[in-house]
């Protein structure tokens, strides 16, 4: 069938979804099979063929696949409105900035924040490097009084978990170093679940900050966040969130999770890359020092000391990712077109089908929530007597991109005793076909590398 | 059902090596050694290199995991390299990163490379000659260490 995919607002968007982000989940239906082939029908790499096979992309855990809607909105940025934003006076400039703005009004909407409280990054990466560097600043006296909230020393203690991605973890270990603080790591039990009762005896007076994931991106359980920020506040500790793997897949309210800092990353929901968006309470990042300095975060410049703007623009420096934050805006309409809680649901029943199959498959081992747990569209595994690599060349051979390797969190595999799994993960655009194609390839690895 | 070029990555002489593993075990009295990690995906081997009197390399041992192209990999460099003056190693393994680099244009030489020339299938698949790559690299190492 022929599908007008050339304007954003012809998007096949199987339903609409006007629901915020806070609406009940319980008995939403996914989506059929007929409205995946008419979402899929939008992204146009999900059309080609790899080594003589239609792809069966199971790698959006790594990057999403982009929509003709967004892969537009960036073009025709550059085509009709491309200019610098928050400067200049000219008409071009002004369309610029006021795409630019409401693009952050759009994506404040989606995770129900206030439109200053987001802060557009290169990627959720450099959005912890800003917290930690901001937290750094103020503890080397940056930042006056308003900043003292944020220093940290010997003594004080920064806690985060065993199953973060190194971008979780790796800026908390150079903070500590930096500033003299302890690193400290709630472990996780046997099906990967976050060990509360660690978390209750280690979270304390000490504790500065508790950074953690929403969503495990090797496990794909979800983390008990209320219970952690619970145990955060009654230690008067800043909370973190890493969001990437929860944005771009469930109905994400940062206002009712009550976090004071989160981070998502464009590029794993829908968008481009080389964007990333940081939500900090407004209170807290007006009063952070400053990461990146320069051009646009000032109000006035001396030679020798300057003073900043408020947020988000504090936080701003230097030429933005202009086209990028356009079209990410596109994708969060693009997602609220199909309903987070429909994609919930979608996923949540593609991750069952991914798990159970797998587990069925001799030989094969599934990190994570156990049966019947909640999981979102993605599952790790071992299977035994091939490595991921050799896994993912099979797959591969076959058309099907999964992720091999430890997925950039080491430390989650060593719990596990494994250097490396082979993880398939979904999206919207994901067809029960395609988690039957890869659980079908992963048996027959088995043949081909002789350990049946 | 697997491709031609996949029957050809994973050649059955690839297979057995990443089974049957030579010189696996490290053994003491190395005049060098070498641990090379591959950072992408954690695959690691740990190289020493054994001489004899004369100053040549006896020859190998090594431990290490990973993908089966990169176990493979040290077995059949360990088979190659017996009492072999180090230049000749540092020319051998220039033959092995030319035909890595050769998206498959280039047939192995078996006179420099022995069976090692089974692992040309993997020029075709650029992700993966970097694990082909590792215990060559760990020995190109462990020969400047003596």
């Amino acid at each position: 069938m022929t599908i007008d995919v050339s304007t954003p607002t012809t998007d096949s968007t199987a339903t609409t979804d006007s629901t915020d982000a806070a609406a009940t989940s319980a008995t939403t239906p996914g989506l059929s099979d007929a409205e995946v082939d008419l979402l899929r029908a939008d992204f146009p790499i999900l059309g080609r063929s790899v080594n003589g096979h239609p792809l069966v992309y199971l790698d959006s855990g790594a990057t999403s696949q982009k929509p003709r809607s967004v892969i537009d909105a960036e073009r025709r940025y550059y085509e009709e409105s491309n200019a610098a934003v928050h400067r200049g006076a000219h008409t071009l400039a002004g369309e610029a900035t006021e795409l630019f703005e409401e693009a952050r009004a759009t994506v404040a909407r989606f995770v129900n924040v206030a439109d200053d409280e987001i802060v557009w990054t290169s990627n959720a990466t450099e959005g912890i490097n800003l917290i930690a560097y901001g937290i750094s600043n103020a503890s080397l006296g940056r930042g006056g009084a308003e900043a003292a909230r944020f220093r940290i020393g010997p003594g004080d203690e920064i806690v985060t978990t065993e199953l973060e991605h190194h971008a979780n973890l790796v800026p908390w270990q150079e903070l500590a170093f930096r500033t003299g603080a302890t690193l400290k790591v709630i472990g996780v039990d046997d099906d990967g679940a976050l060990r509360l009762d660690e978390a209750a005896a280690l979270i304390g007076p000490q504790t500065k900050l508790v950074a953690f994931s929403h969503v495990s991106n090797v496990l794909g359980g979800v983390n008990p966040v209320a219970e952690l920020v619970a145990l955060a506040k009654q230690a008067g500790a800043l909370t973190v969130l890493d969001a990437c793997q929860s944005a771009p897949h469930l109905p994400l309210d940062l206002a009712a999770l009550d976090v004071d800092f989160a981070v998502f990353s464009g590029h794993k929901m829908l968008a481009p890359t080389g964007v990333g968006v940081l939500y900090g309470r407004s209170e807290l990042l007006n009063a952070l020092p400053p990461f990146l300095t320069g051009g646009s975060m000032i109000t006035t410049v001396g030679l020798t000391e300057s003073s900043f703007l408020p947020a988000p623009m504090r936080f701003e420096a230097g030429t933005q990712r202009v086209s990028q934050v356009i079209a990410l805006a596109r994708a969060v309409e693009y997602l609220r077109g199909v309903g987070m809680h429909r994609i919930a649901a979608h996923e949540a029943e593609l991750g069952r089908r991914l798990a159970e199959g797998l587990r069925a498959v001799p030989g094969v081992r599934v990190l994570g929530p156990g049966a019947g747990a909640e999981r979102v569209g993605l599952a790790s595994f071992v299977v035994e007597g091939i490595h991921s690599h050799d896994v993912g060349q099979f797959l591969d051979d076959r058309g099907i991109a999964v992720r091999v390797g430890h997925h950039c969190a080491q430390p989650i595999h060593r719990r596990f005793g494994v250097t490396a799994t082979t993880r398939a993960s979904s999206y919207l655009y994901t067809t029960t076909g395609d988690v039957d194609a890869a659980v079908a390839a992963v048996a027959d690895s088995r043949d081909f590398f002789r350990v049946a | 059902m697997a491709s031609r070029e996949l029957e050809g990555l994973y050649q059955q002489v690839i297979l057995d090596h990443s089974k049957e593993k030579h010189g696996y075990g490290l053994r003491e009295g190395a005049s060098g050694s070498s641990h090379q990690i591959n950072p992408t995906c954690g695959d690691e081997v740990t190289l020493n290199v054994h001489r004899g009197a004369d100053g040549a390399v006896d020859s190998l041992s090594w431990e290490g995991q990973g993908c089966s192209i990169s176990t493979a990999s040290a077995s059949l460099l360990s088979d190659l390299v017996h009492e072999l003056p180090a230049d000749e190693l540092t020319r051998r393994i220039d033959a092995f990163r030319e035909l890595m680099q050769s998206k498959g244009a280039v047939e192995g030489d078996e006179e420099l490379l022995g069976d090692a020339v089974a692992l040309g299938g993997v020029s075709r698949y650029v992700t993966r000659i970097k694990c082909a790559m590792l215990p060559w690299v760990a020995l190109e190492h462990a020969l400047v260490q003596g």
